[in-house]
This record gives C-alpha cells, structure tokens and sequence, in this order.
C-alpha cells in the first residue's frame, strides 16, 4: 500500500486576528493539526491600539482543503477575517530579505554590482563583508541568494511573505 | 465598589451564570476557589474520584439538561487528566467550562510542582481558552466563556486561573449581554437558501432526512420542528448516532441509525436517495462509508450551525449554516404558507419497506447464552414506560444499544461518539442524574469499558445517585475482537478481558446492590430486581461470548456493501482496508 498525494494550488491568506498570547499558536498549531502546510508565515501587529495582527500566510492545498483552511481559520474565536487574497484577484506579495556576503577582491566587486542590479542596499560594511537588504517577490530573492551563493554567501534572514490587494479597497 | 479576591469572583459570576452544579476534585493550585465554595450555598460541588469522570460527568449533565457543564480540577496532573474529557467534548459539540488551577505567576515557565501547559494541551481541544493573569479580568472571561461554549456550535472551554491570581482582589460586576468583538456564530438562516431547500424537498421523489446531535444541542424545540417537518413532508428519516431521539423511534418515518452499524433500510434509503437533507451532521466517516459511493446520485441539503462542517468530506449542493432549530422552523412556516400539499412518496416508501422486510436487526437465539440484542431489548421493554436517560460506554454494546433500544425524546442518550471514549458512560450517567434527580439512568456497559471509570462507584455512592449499570459482559472488547474475527482471521490479540473482578462484590463494596444474570431465562426478573431497588445497582449480565454487531459496513466500503450476517465474511482484509480505522 502507498500513500496518495493530490493536486495543489499555491494560496497567500491575509489573516486579522486579535493581537493576543497564544494567537500564532493557534493558528500555526490548526494547520498542523489538520495536516495544512504552511510555506511561508509572517506576523505583525498592525493597529495603533496594538490589539490586531495581520498574519499572511502561504500554503499550498487543493480546492476543497483550500475551502477548509479557510472556514476552520474563520471559527477560531480570535480571528477577525480571513482573506484569500490569491482567490481575491491582483495582489501584491512582497518580501525582505538581509544577505551577509563575504569576499575580497572582484568577487566583492561583483556582489557590490549585482547588488545594484537587484535593487538591494548595503546595510552593513566591512572590509571583508556586506550585508544586503533586499526586497521583493519571492523569487527575485530566491535569485539574488543563488548568485551571492557564488559570491561568498554567508547567511540569510528572511521575513517571509507578506501580502496585499491591489486597488483602493481592503480586502 | 468592595474588592473580592479572584476566587470570590469566580464563584460569584458561576452564580450569576445561574450554575447550580460544579465537577471537580481540589488539588494545591484550586485551594482558593475550594474554600469560596466552602462559604456560599448555591452551586453544589460533586466530588468525582478521577479528573477525566469530571469531564464526562459534566457531558452527561449537559447533554441531558441542555445546560452548560461546568469542571473544576486543579493544576497539572488535574487537568490533564481533563484532556480526555474536554476532547470527547470538542469532537460531539458538548457545552462544557473546564476551570483550571494554574501556578502562581511567577512561576510559570519554571517546571514548578504541578505545572503543566494547560492552555498550551488544551488549544486545539477546546473550542476556545483563556490564561486569566489579572483578578479584574477573570468575570468577563468567565461570562464569555460561557457565551462560547453554549452559543453556535456549542463546545469545551478551559479557564486557566494561576493561584496568586485566585487569591488577589479586584472588583467583579456582573457584565450585560455579551456582544463579542469576533465572534458573531450564525444563527438564523437565509431565507433565500431556505426558500430553495423547501422547492427541492417539494420536488423531489425519493428525499431523506439526515440529522445528527446538531437538531439535539439546538433544544427540544428543533425536534419538535423536525416531527413536523417529516410529518408534512412524509419524507422517512434516520440519524447518526449523536442524533438519536430526535424522532421517535416508534415513528413509521424513522429508518433507524444510519452508517457503520446502521440499518439497512437506513443505509439504502441513502444510498438510493435523489434528495439528502442533513441537519446538524457532519458526514462523518462512520455514517459516509466510502466517499466516492456515498449518496451518489442526490443533491445535497446540509444544514449546519458550522460552516467548517460544510463541504468538509462531502460535496453539497446547497448549504445553509444557521442553528438547526431555526431552519427547520423556517423550513416548516414556509412549507405551511406555500400549502404545499403533502408529495405523493408512495413509491420510495414502497422501495422503503422492501429493505425494512430484510429485517437487518433481527438475531438468532443462543440457546443457553443470553444474546446481547436480547438482553438490549429486554431492557428496553423493561424501562420504556419511564422514559430512561441511557448513557453507554464504547464497543458493541454501544452499537446494540442504539440499534435496539428505542429513544422517544431527544436529550435522553448520553454516548461518545466522535472521540469514542471508554469509560464515558458511568460519570455521564451520574452528570445526568444529578441533573434529571427523578429520572431513571442506564448506563449499558460493557465489561472491558466499564473498568476504565470504575472509580466513579464511590461517587454515585457518596451522593446517593440511583443510577444502574448495565453491563453485557462477554469477557472480550468485544468491538476489537469482532474487528480481529473479521480483518485478522480471528488472530484475538490481546482483546480477550483477562482477571475480570466480581462485578457483584466489586459494586456491593462500594456500598452498591450488584445482580448477576446468567442465563435467558433469568433476565427479566434480573432486569425487575435492578428496577425494584431504590438506588445505585451494577447488574453483571453474561452474555453470549462471541457475538458480532450487524447490521455492518466494513471501513472503506459502500452502504451497499453492508454484511448482513457473519456467514457473509472470511479471510483477511487487504492493506488497504486494514489501513482505514
């Protein structure tokens, strides 16, 4: 007997939830419990009273498990909204991404070129280093990391996605 | 306005929440909250003798009473041992508050003596929970603890109360009615979707009602729109296992249980269907069968308080999320102002009765051995007249009971269904005898089951609750064992209940009257002697070692693979179907 698979589509879900302990918890502990995957999950507060957070997160589920992510996020007590924003149309996905590189001589040069090609700031300088802040969709990071791989790549911290609708509406 | 120490206030919003019972046992980390309850009168606390009969005490009381349960248990081991029971909760939609001793503050974090996680354990087994830090939020957490766990689709909710905070003061005024920020569950249907729902039923030919414990939790009255919605309609109805008594079952309309273990005219009628309308049910693997056979070729009505429950296994057609209760109403005053006439279903019902007359639950005797359907129905005979609350454990007896005991009323079957716990039974028959003193409660148990809560004897002694215990004990788990016969050529690992204690001295040294039956023709007067005696009797009925529960369909099969008889199976089952629970 063998283990079936089904076919997925790539979801990024806006969550509001009430700003409070144990609220990642719940959710990151619902997709695991549930068997969701989760890709990509960032979280931070975003109202001036500090009481909600918008969480974005990435995963990838067929239609019907994607309907099932949605309605169990929806019943937890704290959660104010859910939004599937890929369902919702054009959106914007964005991430940050701090990259340590290492190196002396043209290899430094070049990490200094690419940087500029990529949009990416220096951040941090040393003789022997950079770190570069780079921003933007998934994959141009994804980018940038493999040709600083080259280049004397050290580390990478990144923040994940976070997510917004295009045009004058909240979603 | 005076200040009163957390614990005062804990005891005192209980009391505006109108609780008149609490399930719990002390321990370090609850001493304050015990000594409020030493100084007031209202709420009556039952001392249970283990954490997880709490719980199930508490389902059983609220299941009955359609009131909240309410658990106190100290720190640590106390609410772990809770988990069980907050968990049976969750899985069957039960209206329960578990109250937790927690550490002091400050000494959370630090492995202290009887920590534990508990808000951690319990997240994704409560519908909701709280780790109250500050005595002046503690009344507004338990006020909308309570609204949680009663409202839309009711459920478990845990109060952690670290000590310090039980002991320090703040003030407490009782709050208004609760509007939460977030949570707004949808209550009333929309009229539209009820509108469509009520043209489909009009139409179809061959429609069935499916309903489950979501027409039980919504009140008495759903049922009653229920009766009368299948009385307009004639349409024939059956339910899970958490929905029976929603109908009579003396009805001409009621099919019996579906699923598993459900009746074959049950299971065709479903199968067979051009029109399911499910209320308050869930789709459940034990009623679905295999998914890709189930109901193939109806449309789909799925009325659920829970919009998660909606297209979760099953795919619907069209879904209304709103109580039960007030959709069947609609359902019904829209039905009466169409004045629809009464769809001519003679032909279904024709096909109906064709499946009834298979008799899929008769039984052959056992000559000498008392055949546990018998026994069930004996029983049933027995008690009918005194409309008995019937708590179960979790095996074969708890199938035979809901095949072969007949509910009249809802509110009135106690048994876990989605968690399926053994040991359920005797501390949900004694929640539900506190909170129905007059009535008759039955625990039908089975002799592997019952030890799991066999502790809660002392508790129905020391409170001097009349409830009886029903055991059919055929020295095997019996549903395991039957599952081996069946998928593993009959290779009994470990199933067989070996070193079984006397049942009769073990009740009467609890201060219990203990009666044996052990042949058919001592099992009437067996069941009148248990009847006759004025408080709590443990009844040890042997009956017939290896018998199986049918009607049955084997996991991952089709309703219309169901095994009427035995004879109809042999072998082993392939991975694939040992695979499927």
């Amino acid at each position: 007997m063998h283990i079936k698979e089904e076919s997925v589509g790539r979801h990024t879900l806006a969550i509001l939830v009430d700003n409070e302990p144990g609220i990642l918890a719940r959710i990151a502990g619902l997709f695991t419990a549930r068997g969701y995957n989760i890709e990509s999950l960032t979280v931070s507060e975003i109202s001036d009273d500090h009481l909600i957070s918008r969480i974005t997160i990435v995963t990838s589920a067929s239609a019907p498990v994607m309907e099932q992510i949605i309605a169990q996020l929806d019943r937890l007590v704290p959660v104010h909204k859910v939004t599937d924003l890929t369902a919702l149309g054009p959106h914007v996905e964005r991430e940050l991404a701090l990259v340590k590189v290492r190196g002396t001589g043209d290899h430094r040069i070049e990490a200094l070129r690419l940087g500029e090609v990529y949009r990416a700031r220096v951040v941090d300088a040393t003789t022997a280093s950079f770190v570069f802040e780079v921003t933007g969709a998934t994959e141009k990071i994804d980018k940038f990391v493999e040709l600083m791989e080259e280049l004397g790549l050290v580390e990478v911290a990144r923040t994940g996605i976070v997510a917004i609708a295009r045009g004058a509406e909240a979603a | 306005m005076a200040e009163k120490s957390g614990a005062d206030i804990l005891v005192e919003a209980l009391c505006d929440l109108g609780v008149e019972v609490v399930f719990g046992y002390p321990g370090g980390a609850v001493l304050p909250i015990y000594d409020a309850l030493f100084k007031q009168k209202k709420i009556r606390h039952i001392l249970v003798r283990h954490e997880q009969a709490a719980t199930h005490a508490a389902e059983g009381y609220a299941r009955s009473t359609g009131k909240p349960g309410v658990v106190l248990v100290t720190s640590g081991p106390g609410a772990t041992n809770a988990v069980t029971g907050i968990t049976d909760a969750l899985m069957d939609s039960i209206p329960m508050v578990v109250i937790t001793g927690q550490v002091p503050t400050a000494l959370i974090g630090t492995d202290a003596f009887q920590e534990a996680d508990t808000v951690g354990i319990t997240r994704h087994c409560t519908k909701h929970n709280y780790l109250v830090k500050d005595p002046a939020r503690l009344g507004a957490v338990v006020h909308e603890a309570f609204h949680i766990a009663t409202s839309g689709r009711p459920g478990p909710v845990v109060i952690d109360i670290p000590k310090d905070v039980q002991v320090a003061t703040a003030t407490y005024q009782k709050p208004g009615p609760i509007q939460h920020k977030t949570y707004r569950p949808q209550i009333k249907p929309d009229l539209k979707a009820i509108e469509t729902a009520v043209d489909m039923l009009a139409a179809a030919e061959r429609p069935v009602f499916y309903t489950g414990g979501g027409v039980i939790n919504a009140g008495p009255a759903a049922s009653q729109m229920l009766r009368e919605l299948a009385k307009i309609s004639g349409a024939p109805v059956t339910s899970t296992l958490m929905g029976l008594g929603a109908i009579p079952a003396s009805s001409p309309q009621w099919l019996g249980m579906l699923g598993m273990h459900g009746t074959y005219e049950a299971n065709w009628a479903m199968n067979q269907a051009d029109l399911v309308i499910a209320i308050g049910a869930r789709f459940d693997d034990r009623v679905t069968g295999r998914l890709d056979a189930f109901s193939p070729n109806s449309r789909k009505v799925h009325i659920d308080i829970d919009r998660s429950s909606v297209n979760k296994t099953v795919r619907i057609d069209l879904a209304i999320v709103a109580d039960a209760g007030h959709a069947l109403d609609a359902m019904v005053k829209l039905w009466k102002a169409r004045q629809h006439p009464k769809p001519d279903l003679g032909e279904w019902w024709r096909r109906i009765e064709g499946w009834r007359a298979v008799r899929c639950l008769d039984f052959a005797e056992g000559g000498d051995a008392i055949m546990p359907q018998r026994a069930i129905r004996a029983l049933y005979e027995a008690t009918k007249a005194r409309a008995p609350i019937i708590s179960t454990e979790v095996g074969q007896h708890q199938m035979w009971a809901a095949q072969h005991f007949g509910f009249e009323a809802p509110n009135k079957w106690l048994t876990s269904g989605g968690l399926g716990t053994m040991g359920y039974g005797l501390p949900a028959a004694i929640g539900a005898q506190l909170g129905n003193p007059g009535a008759l409660v039955i625990d039908i148990a089975g002799e592997a089951s019952i030890q799991m809560n066999i502790q809660e004897l002392g508790t129905a002694t020391q409170y001097r609750l009349p409830v009886k215990v029903f055991i059919l004990n055929n020295e095997y788990m019996g549903m395991v064992r039957q599952w081996q016969e069946l998928t593993y050529q009959s290779r009994y690992s470990e199933s067989y209940s070996d070193s079984l204690p006397d049942f009769v001295r073990l009740a009467e040294a609890y201060g219990w009257k203990g009666i044996r039956i052990d042949a058919p023709g001592e099992l009437d007067d067996g069941i009148d002697a248990m009847l006759a005696h004025d408080g709590p009797v443990m009844v040890d009925c042997r009956v017939a070692k290896l018998a199986n529960c049918f009607p049955m369909i084997p996991s991952g099969a089709a309703h219309t693979d169901m095994i009427l008889q035995a004879a109809e199976v042999s072998g082993e089952m392939d991975d694939e179907a040992k695979a499927l629970v």
